[in-house]
């Protein structure tokens, strides 16, 4: 008998009760950013952090110049520079252990440097030498991601992965404000929030996708409240306040490393330079607005706490701008040597056996290069 | 020597074996996808692995192809093998970001330094009366990505031998299920499936001398009914079973044409840009001095896959194989 049918018998009973998961109160973004620079907060960061932010920060802008520069000298084929963005960068290294897995997006080289890679070996997707210059597994640093937010789902299975297995490993995976909008983004965030995987999200908003500000971008109230969607809670921080970006990661690392599942950050920054060296911003943004972010420098918010509190004084300042120099000038004359490639590596790396046709394909480009070999009377290779 | 007792055994129940042997032989094979776990899969092929392994081993995942592939990915970054169900050839391209962008490329990117050892499993092709983005023939698309391995069974023991072997790779490979053969039986040894085949290696199903038919998994049986019935035009066909698209076995497709001097390639997927275009260009370059007749090509039309009541005009069968067959000049041999 179908529901028409039994017309008459038929009486309504109210739908079963609805029951919200959880209290979405504890997963909601603060009213303002967490800032601790500046604050009565500041006065319980440990000194020895607050140093060691600093002498990381100052090398790091330094290390981002020189990349720039290395830009116009045609040693890099190109360097999304990460000025401004500096405390977030380093605040994602120190906040692991080293048993911890960063997964970078390609903006991120400098939190790769940070957590000890070799800058060069940081640089040479950049360089177009090859496109991983170092082991992911030595470092616990993921391949820099030039896609948008396809390393997020990684760093989530990973997570997962390194649970199952026993092991109390937390995975920081970085993304832009643009990387947002992304299905992987989402997919990722849920895939996170189903499994209480250990992962900790951090959106490095800097104000721009290239050239979309974040009105175009997204209708969120912030891009931290996007975590309350899955049911994870999501936190808002000064993205240029060093000391209160690493709190909240820390924070969120401990809550992964803890069982408590993850977290998604939101640091509000501002990209000073443009998106990489090959873009003009001018055409969708105006001076003065770079020039007020420039007055919320994250060095310069640093050194000024540093200073007022009697923790650095102009000796410490020039020791590490020195320390800073000699890490440009060691990067910058390994970057001019010219690197030595060697072309049969185009079939080294595509199977673990070569198939048969990449066989032949590999003995005609040894028969081309010895070829070109004889034809320069065995001067080049 | 005891004789060996062979059953009749579908290949769905082979690849549920094989995930099943390579699951108790290695605690680092994970299977997940949607409804893999509690349901067993829509087509039942991971049937009883999550009460066995338990749901960290047997996972239902989240409605996500891309998620699912991409947590693959980083499972497998973490020294997991996972082994992922796509559930319907249609349903895997959200996912193929991911396995274009990484799966992939990860051995390359990272010099060697990282292998990605994840299987794709995808139930594939038509025939079975599934309506749209159920039917779809994707393989050109796999075979078109250059860091995948890319198989695809016909029989029930080569479903077994095919996907122990895509497991205990250390490569990708994505493994092409046809969907109509799930149900197809063969006289089987399940108490010793052996038969690992190393991937990349074709067979030949039916040996003849008038002319060779190339092809591959939902194709196979079509083909071999075809040979059966060229016999009463007095034509006897050979039929090799590629079961691996990728890597391509040029040796025995080679051989093979050239002892018959004709042949047709056979798929379901359509011909424009796909497969058969590939390998009757590889059969040309190897074979021209051998060739009585052009390589012709039965394909699926370039169309999308079209609605059930209309797929058995769009699916390659025995009268347009044979009409093929008919093409390649008889008149020289008789």
């Amino acid at each position: 008998m179908t529901v028409m049918e039994q017309r008459g018998a038929y009486r309504p009973s109210p739908p079963p009760a609805w029951q919200p998961r959880t209290d979405p109160a504890p997963l909601l973004p603060d009213a303002e950013p967490r800032r601790v620079l500046g604050t009565d907060a500041a006065a319980k960061a440990d000194p020895a952090l607050l140093r060691r932010l600093y002498a990381e920060l100052v090398r790091g802008r330094r290390y981002n110049t020189q990349a720039t520069a290395l830009t116009k000298q045609g040693r890099l084929a190109v360097y999304p520079s990460s000025t401004g963005q500096e405390a977030c960068e380093v605040a994602a290294a120190l906040a692991l252990q080293d048993r911890d897995w960063l997964f970078p997006s390609y903006r991120d080289t400098l939190a790769a440097v940070a957590r000890g890679l070799d800058p060069v070996q940081a640089l040479t997707l950049l360089r177009g030498d090859w496109h991983t210059g170092y082991d992911p597994r030595e470092h616990r640093v993921a391949p820099l991601c030039t896609p948008l937010a396809t390393q997020l789902p990684h760093a989530v299975g990973l997570a997962h992965a390194a649970r199952l297995k026993g092991d109390d490993v937390v995975a920081l995976a970085m993304v832009g404000d643009g990387g947002t909008s992304e299905g992987d983004f989402h997919e990722a965030l849920n895939f996170a929030a189903v499994w209480q995987a250990p992962v900790v999200f951090l959106v490095q908003n800097n104000g721009f996708a290239i050239s979309v500000p974040l009105a175009k971008q997204t209708a969120a109230p912030s891009l931290a409240h996007k975590a309350v969607g899955y049911g994870m809670p999501g936190r808002l921080v000064d993205g240029n306040d060093a000391a209160a970006v690493h709190e909240v990661l820390s924070a969120a690392v401990r809550h992964a490393r803890a069982g408590g599942g993850p977290t998604l950050v939101e640091a509000i920054t501002y990209r000073v330079d443009a998106h990489t060296n090959a873009d003009d911003a001018t055409r969708y943004r105006g001076d003065a607005e770079v020039e007020t972010w420039r007055g919320h420098d994250p060095i310069a918010l640093l050194e000024h706490e540093l200073t007022e509190r009697g923790l650095i004084d102009e000796a410490g300042i020039e020791a590490v701008r020195q320390d800073a120099e000699e890490f440009a000038a060691g990067l910058r004359q390994r970057m001019n040597q010219d690197p030595v490639l060697d072309p049969m590596d185009l079939f080294a790396h595509v199977y673990a056996e070569p198939t048969p046709q990449l066989r032949e394909q590999r003995a005609q480009l040894r028969a081309e290069l010895e070829a070109e070999h004889d034809s320069h009377g065995g001067t080049r290779r | 020597m005891t004789t060996v007792a062979l059953k009749p055994a579908t290949m769905a129940q082979a690849l549920t074996r094989a995930l099943r042997d390579a699951m108790a032989a290695d605690p680092t094979v994970h299977v997940m996808g949607e409804d893999v776990g509690t349901l067993g899969g829509v087509f039942r092929v991971t049937d009883g692995l999550a009460k066995e392994f338990g749901e960290d081993r047997c996972t239902d995942t989240p409605l996500a192809e891309a998620g699912i592939l991409g947590t693959a990915v980083g499972m497998a970054m973490y020294g997991l093998r996972p082994v992922v169900e796509m559930q319907f050839d249609a349903f895997a391209y959200p996912a193929f970001e991911q396995l274009i962008s990484h799966v992939a490329k990860m051995r390359n990117r990272t010099r060697g330094a990282m292998p990605l050892p994840i299987t794709i499993r995808v139930p594939y092709g038509g025939g079975i009366g599934g309506v749209e983005h159920h039917s779809d023939s994707s393989e050109a698309y796999y075979m078109a990505t250059p860091g995948l391995h890319v198989v695809t069974p016909a029989t029930v023991a080569d479903a077994y031998g095919l996907m122990r072997a895509a497991i205990a790779s250390d490569d990708p490979v994505v493994v092409l299920e046809p969907k109509r053969l799930y149900w197809s039986k063969d006289s089987w040894n399940p108490d010793d499936p052996q038969t690992v085949e190393p991937i990349g290696r074709a067979v030949v199903r039916r040996s003849g001398r008038s002319a060779t038919l190339i092809t591959y998994g939902p194709s196979v049986p079509v083909c071999l009914e075809a040979a059966e019935a060229a016999r009463e035009e007095g034509w006897d066909l050979e039929v090799v079973d590629l079961r691996s698209l990728v890597p391509f076995d040029d040796d025995t497709v080679s051989a093979s044409v050239r002892r018959t001097g004709r042949a047709v390639v056979v798929h379901e997927s359509g011909g424009f840009g796909g497969p058969g275009g590939e390998i009757a260009a590889r059969v040309t370059e190897r074979c021209f001095h051998h060739l009585e007749a052009p390589v012709l090509r039965v394909a699926g039309f370039d169309i999308p896959y079209p609605p059930p009541m209309l797929e058995r005009h769009h699916l390659p069968g025995v009268d347009r194989i044979l009409d093929a067959v008919g093409r390649l000049q008889w008149e020289a041999e008789s």
